[in-house]
Parts: structure tokens; C-alpha cells; sequence
């Protein structure tokens, strides 16, 4: 095993990341899971708390996916897989549904990244390739209107880029968006100086974050 | 008397002119109306603009009206899913155009559409390249960019039931974009799996007010687009 292979395996799976984010979703908060990681945060909110899941094509009590042979076409998630409702849950209609997320009503939303500026700024939509059919859903509405928004994602791109960055060269998302990231390696806030550490992932030293994020990474 | 009932999907659409513009519910498959689609690439309408979430899967329903060349213009939020390939071809051969719009404001341009709102302003996609053009505006220190309402000639929409005055209601996460696309469009068509009579719906309960709705057809059961696409179906 050569030592760069050991290096990447340093820091939380993705399922530690879900497990370590879960743990800051207060009681009774009203949440917009993403596609990817996002979803995993679900099975690891602790026990006790009471969160009400919210997909934005029109379900607020979303529950966990449905025994196999019972799945149903016209109740699905916003990833359009088969999902289930909670005991009181609730439908509605997409005008409605956006107004909850840009009319403020959800405490948060969980979202992976392409990049995440030192400001805040995200761009997770678009590579911005030429041949790329674009497309965005509520990714924009979501950022905007949402009152506090994570993301979580490896802390670095697959050939060892930063994902976290001075500016984003990605087409945006949204402007100062991002309130807290939380990657394999570390929990970061975005704060008017930038990137602070908030806690290291078990295992991993300061140096070793810092080399491979774009910006500084201020103490905690 | 008033009934909206109509007796087919291919009566329901027989006005669809060339060149008009069509909003489509549905949400992936839920709530996609493909009965009214199929009957819409029979009557042979074209150089539609359409307004849907997606851009439909496979060979049947919204992807087979694009196969068969109709469509000119969609406006949308997400033109790709899984086994989504019509679009992606037409739109690289230049053939069929795109307005990317962030899903919430697609929503709200449409139920702005449906009240008489010309134009509201939004913080959605500010700083973004889908803001670029717009006016902006700054209000209480925070930025907003202006949208304008959507309406359409035509919308077609899915329903668990509809009364002869076109009461709705709808199914779980099919009712997505239904209610609203009915508003905002001149003729607003519903396919329900049953119609009832007046007094039929409790009318607590209705989601769609008849006055939104202009024709109700009966599709009692609706064909599952998924399952169309697993079984490789194409559309005709």
C-alpha cells in the first residue's frame, strides 16, 4: 500500500459525515434533505429528537423508504425514488412547497457541493462543461430561501483538488449561502474572516486540512 | 347546467393549436398525464412550448411528444433524469430549445401566472448565471431579481378525482405542479381516475376549485410511466 492510498483513507466515511452532521439538527426543526449524502443524515438523528422531513416536490413527514412490493409510483421523494409518510404528514402543491423553502418556514437544508468559497458562495449545479445538459431543480431556491443551510462533502475532489476554495470557478448557485460544511476531514464555519475550524475529523491534524483546502483555515 | 366532463383524452385535446404553449404536471412520473400527452401526439399539434418539471423518460408520454418532434421550446427546471435521452439529443442537435428556470421560481412564475401577477421579485438565483438579464432590485438590504408570470394556451394535468364542475383532488406527490399549471392556463384539462358528481368531493377537501378547471376526462386507470419504460414501450 503505497502512502497516498493510507492518506485517503484518513477521516470520516460518508457515513460518519451523515452520523457527525446529524448530531447538530436540533428538536422539532423542519428539514430539506439533498440528493446523495444528504439522504444519509436521516437514519442517524438521534434518538429523541423529532425532525420533520420536507421534499420539495410536496411532502412534509417523508419517511423512510418502503418495503419492497409496496413502493408507490405517485409517492416519491424529490430524487424520484420511492419514499413513505409519517403519521402527520402532510401534501401540497409545488407553489406551495417553494413557498416554505423561500418563504423562510425550513430551519435547514443539507446539500452536497462543487465547490464552497471562504464567503460562503456555492456552486454545486454545474460544472459549467459545453456538452452538459443544464439543469439546476430547486437547488437555487433551496440556498436562498432556507434559513440555515450545511453542506457536506468530501474535502476534496477525486484527483486531490480543494472543494473548498477562495472563489468558486464553478457557475453559482447562490451568494453567501453556506453557513457550515462538513467533510471528511473537518467541520468548518463560514464566517465574515473566512473558514473556521470547528473540529477536526478523529485523527487528522490542523496542517493536514489546511494543505488541502484553497483558503485559509482559521483556528477554532 | 354546467359539465366539464368530456368523453376522451383525444377530445379533450382536440383544440391544441400549432404553436401553443402547453404546461405539462407531473413530477418525474408522478402526476405526469400520459394519456392526455399520447392523445395530444395523435391529434398532431406542433411547435408547442412547453412547461414541465422534467423532460420525461424513455419513449413514452412527455419524451415520446418531444420524440415526434412537437416540441420547439421547453421551460423547465431538471431536462434530465434517469433514462431521459430524447431531450438531451434534441437539445444538442439544436433542435429544441431550453429556459432553465430554478424549480421554485418555475412554480411561482406559474401561480403568478394563474393570479394576475405580471412579475414579482425573488432572491432565487441572485449572483447566478440563470440571473443574468434581469433587473435587480434591492429591497430592506437584501438583492432580488425580477421574474415574470408564466401563462399557457393549454394545461394538462393528472387527478385522483374530479367532480363535473372540475373540483380536484389529488394523489399524494402527483399533485405537484397540477394546481398551479391549472390556474395559469386558458383551458386547464384534467384526466381523473373517477368523476363524480356535484357534491360528490367533500368540499373541504378540494384542491383544484372548478372555476380553475375547463375539461375533466375520465382516465379510470392510468398507465404507470415507469412500467412503460421498463418494458421498452415507445409512443404511437
Amino acid at each position: 500500500m503505497t502512502p497516498a492510498t493510507a492518506s485517503e483513507r484518513i477521516g470520516r466515511t460518508r457515513e460518519q459525515m451523515a452520523e457527525r452532521l446529524a448530531q447538530d439538527i436540533a428538536d422539532g426543526s423542519y428539514v430539506n434533505l439533498g440528493i446523495g449524502i444528504p439522504e444519509l443524515v436521516a437514519k442517524y438523528v438521534p434518538v429523541g429528537r423529532e425532525v420533520v422531513y420536507h421534499t420539495e416536490n410536496g411532502l412534509l413527514g417523508m419517511g423512510p423508504s418502503p418495503a419492497e412490493g409496496s413502493e408507490d409510483p405517485e409517492l416519491i421523494n424529490a430524487g424520484k425514488r420511492h419514499v413513505t409518510v409519517n403519521p402527520g404528514g402532510s401534501f401540497f402543491h409545488h407553489a406551495d412547497s417553494f413557498a416554505m423553502i423561500r418563504g423562510g418556514h425550513i430551519d435547514l437544508c443539507v446539500l452536497g457541493a462543487l465547490q464552497i468559497a471562504a464567503n460562503g458562495d456555492l456552486a454545486n449545479w454545474s460544472t459549467g462543461a459545453p456538452d452538459a445538459i443544464p439543469a439546476v431543480g430547486g437547488a437555487m431556491d433551496l440556498v436562498a430561501g432556507v434559513k440555515k443551510v450545511f453542506a457536506i462533502t468530501q474535502h476534496t475532489t477525486k484527483t486531490g483538488e480543494p472543494k473548498l476554495v477562495p472563489a468558486c470557478t464553478y457557475p453559482l448557485t447562490g451568494l453567501g449561502v453556506i453557513d457550515r460544511v462538513y467533510t471528511d476531514l473537518a467541520v468548518i464555519d463560514i464566517t465574515p474572516d473566512g473558514f473556521r475550524l470547528v473540529e477536526l475529523s478523529p485523527g487528522v491534524e490542523f496542517g493536514y486540512v489546511q494543505e488541502r483546502t484553497g483558503a485559509p483555515l482559521l483556528q477554532p | 347546467m354546467i359539465d366539464k366532463r368530456v368523453g376522451s383524452p383525444s377530445e379533450a385535446v382536440a383544440d391544441v393549436f400549432d404553436g401553443a404553449t402547453i404546461m405539462v404536471g407531473g413530477f418525474g412520473e408522478a402526476g405526469s398525464p400520459v394519456e392526455l400527452i399520447h392523445a395530444l401526439i395523435d391529434q398532431g399539434a406542433t411547435d408547442l412550448t412547453v412547461v414541465s418539471n422534467n423532460t420525461g423518460s424513455g419513449e413514452v408520454g412527455l419524451a415520446a411528444l418531444l420524440k415526434a418532434g412537437r416540441v420547439s421550446k421547453v421551460v423547465c427546471s431538471f431536462p434530465r433524469t434517469a433514462n431521459s435521452t430524447v431531450f438531451p439529443e434534441l437539445y444538442r442537435a439544436g433542435k429544441t430549445k431550453l429556459e432553465l428556470v430554478p424549480q421554485g421560481t418555475l412554480a411561482e412564475r406559474i401561480r403568478a401566472g394563474g393570479a394576475g401577477i405580471p412579475a414579482f421579485y425573488t432572491a432565487t438565483a441572485v449572483g447566478t448565471p440563470l440571473a443574468e438579464g434581469k433587473e435587480q432590485r434591492t429591497f430592506d438590504g437584501r438583492e432580488f431579481i425580477l421574474e415574470h408570470g408564466l401563462r399557457a394556451d393549454f394545461a394538462l394535468v393528472k387527478a385522483k378525482s374530479a367532480d363535473t364542475h372540475g373540483n380536484t383532488i389529488y394523489n399524494k406527490t402527483a399533485r405537484n405542479f397540477g394546481p398551479p399549471m391549472a390556474m395559469a392556463s386558458n383551458v386547464a384539462i384534467v384526466q381523473a381516475e373517477q368523476i363524480v358528481e356535484p357534491g360528490g368531493i367533500d368540499p373541504e377537501i378540494v384542491v383544484s376549485p372548478g372555476i380553475f378547471i375547463d375539461r375533466v376526462v375520465e382516465v379510470a386507470s392510468p398507465v404507470h410511466e415507469s412500467e412503460l419504460v421498463a418494458a421498452g414501450a415507445t409512443y404511437p
